[in-house]
């Protein structure tokens, strides 16, 4: 069993309650100017966003095969089989591929700290694996909730299924990136709400892959062609030098 | 032996200028972080340092392996006195690469750490080990100077004996970075705006990277020729501008082939910087081709160093296109350096040329290419060229 998240954006009441509680765990400081930012950044990992009525909620993706974990040159990110995309500060040297990659433009930076700035992004509670996510277990409407991935897009599917007018009759994160753990439920078109349309369908890893897979090709024939070119000019060389000393 | 003060000239101030500005920024980076140090935001964690620095400084070291090529494995041996101060170029280049990345990483204590912990499907991890390799190489296809200008024989022949092999790796290890910078772009499917976002980004980036490595070395013969009075190369030059017009019009047509194919030329009508940068590029990339073709302009020394600083610029505005300007839209924000990022990426310029002339001058690198100008003429310098213009003929 994969952990994954549901966000059921129809039933959010925009309390903030999610946010709070993640930033108890990170022990980061959380106060109503905080709260008033829509946007995640290094010191609030999930951010309640406003749209007129409606709400919606960003965070990581915990894609199932994340761009961030394929460029992290230090395998400072990397994709649990739990489900949940973690992060370890102790390999990171700071490059940033992981931020620049990211098609949901989640993991941020501790800009301002000096000797040691750090990634942050959400790592779906992989500390408490047994118990659902903070987030899922403060929500007061059952809007976020922690499960199985296929059992949760039963789940949603139901719901869309059960009201159709509630629902606009798509999960955001069945496709985009690939896949991803974190599933969103949405009234209206999902960028009416903040979700990126414009994230590509297949798993980004694939892409640069496609360059690198060619690389022991370009190794191997690479040597051997300018080996076997130097060889030859080199035998030129050396057999008009014995014909010219006879 | 009585100290001389050095004589203050124009260029000296602006030099002096330019190495305080960066100790300054320098001081601002390590007390300030990279917030204090760079405009840098969780939307757009990539600017200059890494947009100029790494992309445009490994492009301009292309020549060093270009060159070795040409003269080492292709055996065309009458290009060897512009190949020494190409490997130069491209070692200088690729140090200050390094310690450009230094001032990037947020981390710059373990810029090692790709050595050990290893992620293989990276185009990162294999950029910084071929980068770690190539680095060596470079050092070991310069280190002869260094040896010479001491008459160590016995080192030189030892390090000749291995040459052909390092020079292959080389060559193996620079085609696969120089494409693997473009691959780096592969995963912003998406972000990165279609004028520039392509497939054949690892293609474009290698063919654009030789046509830079030739254009750098005709530039820096130009410019050696002009400081230490020599003449120029000129027949020399003259074949590698008529290479340089074929990789470019090679390049050119790979453009323009792929913007048809992936059907992008209608994001020219969207207005915004894109299709303005992208136009300056295109033109700054097809006029030196075009001009490169007549042979009035290989002719006239003055006409193809204008020429080949056009290309310059023009690929250093297609780097800058992709790294910047293609980023932005996608970001939500617009960047703009702060004064602490131009001011280390100026002085790394200005670095560039202040060390390649010191070594220059007191390591042989223009040796194998001794054949000092008439008397009569070492004094002018810009006369140095034209003559060196007219004996081309």
């Amino acid at each position: 069993m994969a952990r994954a998240i549901l966000y059921d954006s129809v039933l959010c009441v925009g309390c903030r309650q999610c946010e709070e509680t993640c930033s108890e765990r990170w022990k980061l400081p959380y106060n109503e100017k905080i709260a008033a930012e829509e946007k995640v950044s290094a010191h609030k990992l999930t951010a309640v966003r406003t749209h007129g009525e409606r709400f919606s909620r960003k965070l990581c993706m915990h894609c199932i095969d994340p761009a961030c974990v394929s460029v992290c040159p230090v395998a400072a990110l990397q994709k649990t089989e739990a489900g949940p995309v973690v992060y370890l500060e102790e390999r990171c040297m700071g490059c940033r591929y992981c931020m620049t990659a990211c098609p949901f433009q989640v993991p941020s930076y501790t800009w301002s700290e000096r000797l040691a700035p750090k990634v942050a992004k959400c790592d779906m509670c992989s500390d408490q694996l047994k118990e659902p996510t903070r987030c899922s277990s403060i929500c007061p409407t059952e809007s976020t909730i922690t499960g199985d991935r296929d059992e949760l897009i039963e789940k949603a599917k139901a719901r869309i299924k059960e009201n159709p007018k509630d629902y606009y009759p798509a999960i955001y994160g069945i496709e985009e990136a690939g896949g991803t753990s974190v599933l969103i439920l949405s009234a209206v078109p999902f960028d009416q709400i903040g979700y990126n349309m414009n994230v590509p369908k297949e798993a980004l890893p694939l892409t640069t892959w496609a360059a690198l897979q060619h690389i022991p090709n370009i190794v191997v024939s690479g040597s051997v062609l300018m080996g076997g070119i130097y060889w030859l000019n080199n035998r030129k060389e050396e057999v008009a030098r014995r014909e010219g000393g006879k | 032996m009585k100290l001389a003060m050095p004589k203050i000239t124009f260029w000296r101030m602006i030099f002096a200028g330019l190495m305080l500005a960066a100790l300054w920024a320098t001081y601002v980076r390590v007390t300030g972080g990279l917030a204090a140090s760079t405009n840098l935001s969780d939307e757009f964690p990539w600017g200059i340092w890494i947009g100029f620095d790494i992309l445009c400084g490994v492009g301009l070291a292309a020549g060093g392996f270009t060159l070795a090529a040409i003269v080492h494995i292709f055996n065309l041996k009458e290009y060897k006195p512009v190949v020494r101060p190409a490997i130069l170029t491209a070692f200088l280049g690729y140090v200050l690469v390094v310690i450009a990345l230094m001032f990037d990483l947020g981390r710059p204590w373990r810029i090692w750490h790709p050595l050990i912990m290893w992620n293989p499907r990276s185009v990162m991890f294999e950029v910084g080990w071929c980068v770690t390799l190539y680095t060596t190489v470079l050092f070991l296809e310069f280190f002869p100077l260094v040896l010479e200008r001491f008459k160590l024989k016995r080192a030189i022949s030892v390090l000749k004996a291995m040459m052909p092999p390092i020079i292959i790796l080389g060559v193996v290890l620079s085609t696969l970075h120089q494409s693997s910078l473009g691959s780096l772009y592969l995963i912003m499917k998406g972000k990165l705006h279609p004028l520039w976002y392509s497939p054949l980004l690892p293609l474009l980036f290698y063919i654009s990277a030789i046509a830079v490595g030739l254009a750098m070395t005709i530039f820096e013969s130009w410019h050696s020729a002009r400081a230490f009075g020599r003449q120029l190369e000129w027949p020399l030059i003259q074949k590698l501008s008529r290479m340089l017009a074929v990789v470019l019009a090679l390049y050119v047509a790979m453009r323009l082939f792929d913007l048809t194919q992936r059907q992008a030329w209608h994001y020219l009508e969207q207005p915004g910087w894109e299709s303005r940068l992208f136009m300056l590029e295109m033109i700054l990339t097809i006029v030196p081709m075009l001009l490169l073709f007549r042979e009035k302009t290989r002719q006239n020394p003055t006409g193809l160093y204008i020429t080949v600083v056009m290309f310059l610029l023009g690929f250093v505005t297609n780097r800058l296109n992709i790294s910047i300007t293609g980023m932005e839209r996608s970001s939500g924000v617009s960047y703009i350096p702060k004064w602490t990022e131009v001011a280390v990426t100026f002085a790394i310029i200005a670095g560039a040329f202040a060390i390649f002339r010191f070594a220059a001058k007191h390591l042989p690198v223009f040796e194998a290419a001794e054949h000092p100008a008439p008397a009569g003429e070492s004094g002018g310098r810009r006369s140095d060229l034209v003559s060196a213009g007219a004996s081309g003929d």
